[in-house]
């Protein structure tokens, strides 16, 4: 029988997760709860993922409409849907083969689509041109991330192939990076000065890697996973020149682009800063930018709809980047569809549009106001310190654990993080996630939480946080 | 972004080049979605233009792919997907009772009660749960548990996971996997993506392309001497052969497995595609467990299924499932971790997958339309498997096995050795050349069978058996009229 040390060691060496942990510990609560246990709480509430409807955020009507008559082509004749409705699902039941989503699609994904989001990227970017043909559709961005790292990481070579990862950042990268038997290079992101990116740290980082590993990309999440923090300019044209001299590929993860409410923030394109930069680094700097439907106003995680745009990449590259995608077929068309309805929605003058900017402006008043709420119940509670909170999806706090707690955890075999979320979880019945699954400097500790949430939700999560936290607290003082 | 360049040359060599870049997905190739299949898809782009051609339409018939090629998607298992993305629906009743019920017992085991949300990465449990109880009922009621069974973003994304798992060792030590020749070209790029050692069996194309198990030993003696032989896959029913596998066949390869102590994996994926009367499908967990405790408790599988193909064909969705047998648990607890990485499988793919595993009972409204459907589908397929054998086998020079099962065929053809060398010397596969030829003048889109494998100066092509009867038996008429001209022209 196949044994564990048989097992290939690139899967072996993929980080345990803490939250994975959790998770099971968050099942058996609930078949307790089921079977009838009496708990302080009725249910698990499950704030530890990026998961928006599952945490009371409604799904766009129109998005589900269009979506419905693609299923069922019955209803593009049917006078239940709105004609915009019908019109748009006829359109794109018209790109796919045999006017079924059931067909496959070409390998970098539905045609019409692809030139969608060229349109979409190209007026994101004021005017800055993008070609379909750089654009691959995907499961999600996590899809993309996986096939972009599988080019770039040397799995049999030594020095090992690494990449720059952020701290604290998306552990899902992380252990893709893994599993693919490279290296991560850790750069720390600057929690005083609300998780800002710091050139000198990314200096320090590539230096860390002399001896060590062979340093390839550099992956940058912007907005920020979990920090929220959105990158200024000034700081995304110091990261372009830094992997332009450093001879690094540039992985942008912006898959919460749609995500960004604070006063006085705004999103830009690593790809728009590239081109307005201008040459010789317009057209040399090699990027690959990730975006997804997963998050923004849609929210929908499990459709597994996502894009990679590839910039500046070499030709022969981009001939095996397409023969990779190919061996998976080709991305899900129900994720493909909702891309399409999430870079080319619904404008005013259509039937549809009241509804629509109804529900958008009530999930952006909600986001404005869960940021708010969130960093002032939070920083009001003694051993939580929250930074502000201007984009993303999720609040990113410090916890002071006391040097009991710590020492509690110790004995127990689990980072204090873990040991704080665990207790929390059994004892109000809230998931959260703990900073160590993100990474976080040595010796500080967080709980990372969705903050795309319904407002009904997220006072509940506040009240079970505060309420355990203080007698946490005091339990441990 | 324009490239910059000096004489010509470029100001800046690339970061990710040729020479630096994964060497192992350099040497990737999948020919189902090959040159061949680019060069369609610019023939296509030309006639949208109006450049003329000798035929007004490319026929696609290189993928397995029923829907593009007309076959109408079952009713019932639209309705309920139609009914969880938009729940209103529910309201509606021109929708049957019996797809709301489905549609509410989904949602309910989602998150919010939406499609959107994340599953487990494992898949829904209530799904897992149905799929468990499709398999117990599938094979005469020998127990599935669904803590065994992984939902996956169709099956190539559950055979690929296993590969990732089992392929460990360097050198000598390397992972061998035996895979079978001709063969699904998945299997071959996850091979050389994952540094593996492949390892080839040859089915044998005199005897029905059968798999025979001195073959199987001959491969392992051969792969021992270089690398450590550790994972053996089958195909049943085969792609690209068609061939339904014996159940005398599939317990000596169950044999085979616990001598040699390999693990195996069994792509199940055309189970209901079985078309000649004197074949029948057996499932690998079936036959294992009639076998006794012997084997049952010792023989590690894993067993692969999915929406893409039987009588729903719905590839677009990316759903599928693998179900593993006697897995160590700590080796369990690593795929599990590794699943996880890629997050989770579609949920409309899931929703699909539990319909297929759960379809409308004789007292069931649906019941009646649902069922008539499915059978409409699978004669078709039949007849069409039929038609292909009969005619290419009046072709002079084209030799057909009877396309028991599946979705295509996979003939042999004889070429004039003056086509063979005038290919070698353009160098390119005689069968690529071929396959070339017959797209540039007929516009049908094959694959050539060295995209698949097959023993050395033999020739093949693979076509599917999925255009609408009548187109079907244009295309097989036109190919052999092509293959009469290209027989001539290189005499």
């Amino acid at each position: 029988m196949s044994i564990l040390r048989e097992i290939s060691p690139k899967v072996r060496n993929i980080r345990h997760s803490e939250l994975l942990a959790l998770g099971r510990q968050a099942c058996g609560i609930k078949e307790k709860l089921k079977q009838g246990v009496r708990k302080p709480y009725k249910e698990v509430i499950d704030v530890s993922g990026g998961d928006p409807h599952r945490t009371g955020v409604k799904p766009l009507s129109f998005v589900r409409q269009v979506l419905a008559a693609c299923l069922y082509p019955q209803l593009v004749n049917s006078d239940k849907l709105p004609v915009d409705v019908r019109q748009r699902a006829q359109r794109l039941l018209g790109a796919c083969k045999g006017g079924s989503v059931g067909s496959y699609t070409l390998t970098q994904g539905i045609m019409d689509i692809q030139q969608s989001v060229s349109k979409f990227i190209s007026q994101r970017d004021g005017g800055v041109p993008s070609v379909p043909e750089n654009i691959f559709l995907t499961a999600g961005s996590q899809g993309a991330i996986m096939k972009i790292l599988s080019l770039l990481v040397n799995s049999e070579g030594t020095p090992r192939t690494g990449v720059l990862t952020p701290v604290p950042g998306y552990s899902s990268a992380n252990m893709a990076l893994e599993g693919l038997g490279g290296a991560i290079v850790p750069y720390y992101l600057n929690e005083e000065l609300c998780w800002e990116l710091q050139i000198d740290e990314l200096r320090r980082a590539l230096q860390s890697a002399k001896g060590v590993c062979n340093p390839v990309a550099l992956y940058v999440i912007n907005p920020g996973n979990p920090t929220g923090h959105i990158q200024s300019r000034k700081s995304m044209e110091e990261v372009i020149q830094f992997v332009s001299q450093e001879k690094l590929f540039l992985l942008a993860d912006e898959t919460v682009q749609d995500n960004v409410f604070g006063e006085g923030s705004e999103f830009v394109s690593y790809k728009r800063v590239l081109a307005e930069m201008g040459p010789p680094l317009s057209d040399t700097v090699e990027l690959a930018s990730f975006h997804s439907v997963s998050k923004g106003l849609m929210g929908e995680c499990g459709l597994r709809g996502g894009y990679v745009e590839l910039v500046n990449l070499d030709p022969e590259v981009m001939n095996h980047t397409y023969t990779l995608f190919s061996t998976d077929s080709s991305a899900a068309v129900t994720g493909q569809l909702a891309v399409d309805l999430m870079v080319d929605p619904i404008q005013p003058g259509d039937p549809s549009y009241p509804l629509y900017y109804k529900e958008t402006q009530y999930i952006r008043t909600m986001q404005v106001h869960n940021a708010k709420r969130v960093t002032e119940v939070l920083n009001s509670l003694p051993g939580f310190s929250c930074q502000p909170v201007k984009g993303g999806a999720f609040a990113f706090p410090r916890v002071h654990l006391p040097p009991r707690a710590i020492q509690k955890a110790k004995e127990e075999g689990m980072p204090p993080d873990h040991f704080y979320c665990s207790r929390l979880l059994e004892d109000t019945g809230l998931l959260v996630s703990p900073g160590c699954e993100h990474g976080q400097r040595e010796g500080t500790h967080h709980i990372r939480f969705c903050i795309m949430t319904s407002v009904d939700i997220l006072e509940e999560v506040l009240r079970c946080l505060a309420r355990f936290h203080t007698q946490f607290m005091k339990d441990f003082f | 972004m324009s490239q910059q360049r000096e004489n010509g040359v470029p100001a800046r060599g690339k970061v990710l080049t040729v020479d630096n870049m994964n060497p192992y997905v350099k040497r990737v190739e999948y020919a189902v979605r090959g040159p061949i299949v680019q060069r369609a898809v610019q023939i296509e782009k030309e006639l949208r233009e109006g450049v003329k051609k000798p035929f007004t339409e490319v026929i696609k018939a290189n993928i397995g792919d029923a829907h593009a090629m007309g076959q109408k998607p079952i009713t019932f298992l639209r309705q309920v997907l139609a009914l969880c993305s938009y729940p209103e629906l529910l309201k509606d009743n021109k929708f049957p009772e019996d797809a709301k019920k489905r549609a509410q017992r989904i949602l309910q085991a989602c998150g919010g009660q939406s499609i959107g949300s994340y599953s487990a990465s494992q898949g829904i449990e209530c799904i897992r749960e149905d799929v468990a109880r499709y398999i117990e009922k599938r094979d005469g009621g020998i127990p599935s548990n669904s803590d065994d069974i992984y939902l996956s973003t169709g099956a190539s994304d559950a055979i690929v996971t296993m590969l990732k798992l089992l392929v460990a060792g360097e050198g000598r030590d390397r992972t061998g996997v035996m895979i079978p020749i001709p063969q699904y070209p998945l299997y071959s790029a996850a091979l050389t993506d994952l540094g593996a050692v492949q390892i080839n069996y040859y089915l044998d194309e005199d005897k029905c392309w059968s798999l025979d198990i001195s073959e199987l030993r001959r491969a392992l003696a051969a792969a021992r001497k270089h690398c450590n032989p550790r994972v053996l896959c089958i195909i049943n029913p085969g792609n690209p052969t068609g061939q339904v596998q014996s159940r005398q066949c599939i317990e000596d390869v169950i044999r085979f497995i616990k001598e040699e102590d390999l693990f195996l994996m069994a792509d199940e994926v055309y189970q209901d595609n079985v078309y000649a009367e004197s074949s029948k499908f057996h499932s690998f967990k079936k036959v294992l467990f009639e076998m006794g405790p012997e084997f049952s408790s010792t023989v590690e599988l894993a067993s692969f299924h999915s929406t893409s193909k039987c009588y729903m064909g719905e590839c677009g969705f990316r759903a599928g499932y693998m179900e593993v047998i006697n897995l160590d648990p700590e080796v369990k607890a690593q795929l599990t971790k590794l699943v996880s990485v890629r997050l989770c499988p579609p949920v409309p793919g899931q929703a699909l997958l539990d319909l297929v595993v759960n379809p409308p009972q004789p007292d069931e409204p649906s019941y009646a339309t649902f069922t008539q459907e499915q059978t409409l589908v699978l004669k078709d397929l039949a007849e069409k498997a039929k038609l292909t054998e009969q005619i290419l086998n009046t072709v002079p020079g084209i030799t057909c096995n009877p396309v028991q099962g599946a979705m295509y065929t996979f003939p042999r053809i004889t070429l004039p050795q003056k086509a063979i060398d005038h290919a070698k010397e353009e160098g390119q596969a005689p069968d690529m050349f071929y396959c070339l030829k017959l797209l540039e003048e007929t516009g049908i889109c094959l694959v050539p069978g060295s995209g698949f494998g097959q023993r050395d100066g033999t020739h093949h092509f693979r076509m599917t058996i999925l255009p609408p009867a009548e187109k079907l038996k244009v295309v097989l008429e036109k190919i052999g009229e092509f293959h009469q001209r290209f027989t001539l022209e290189f005499s």
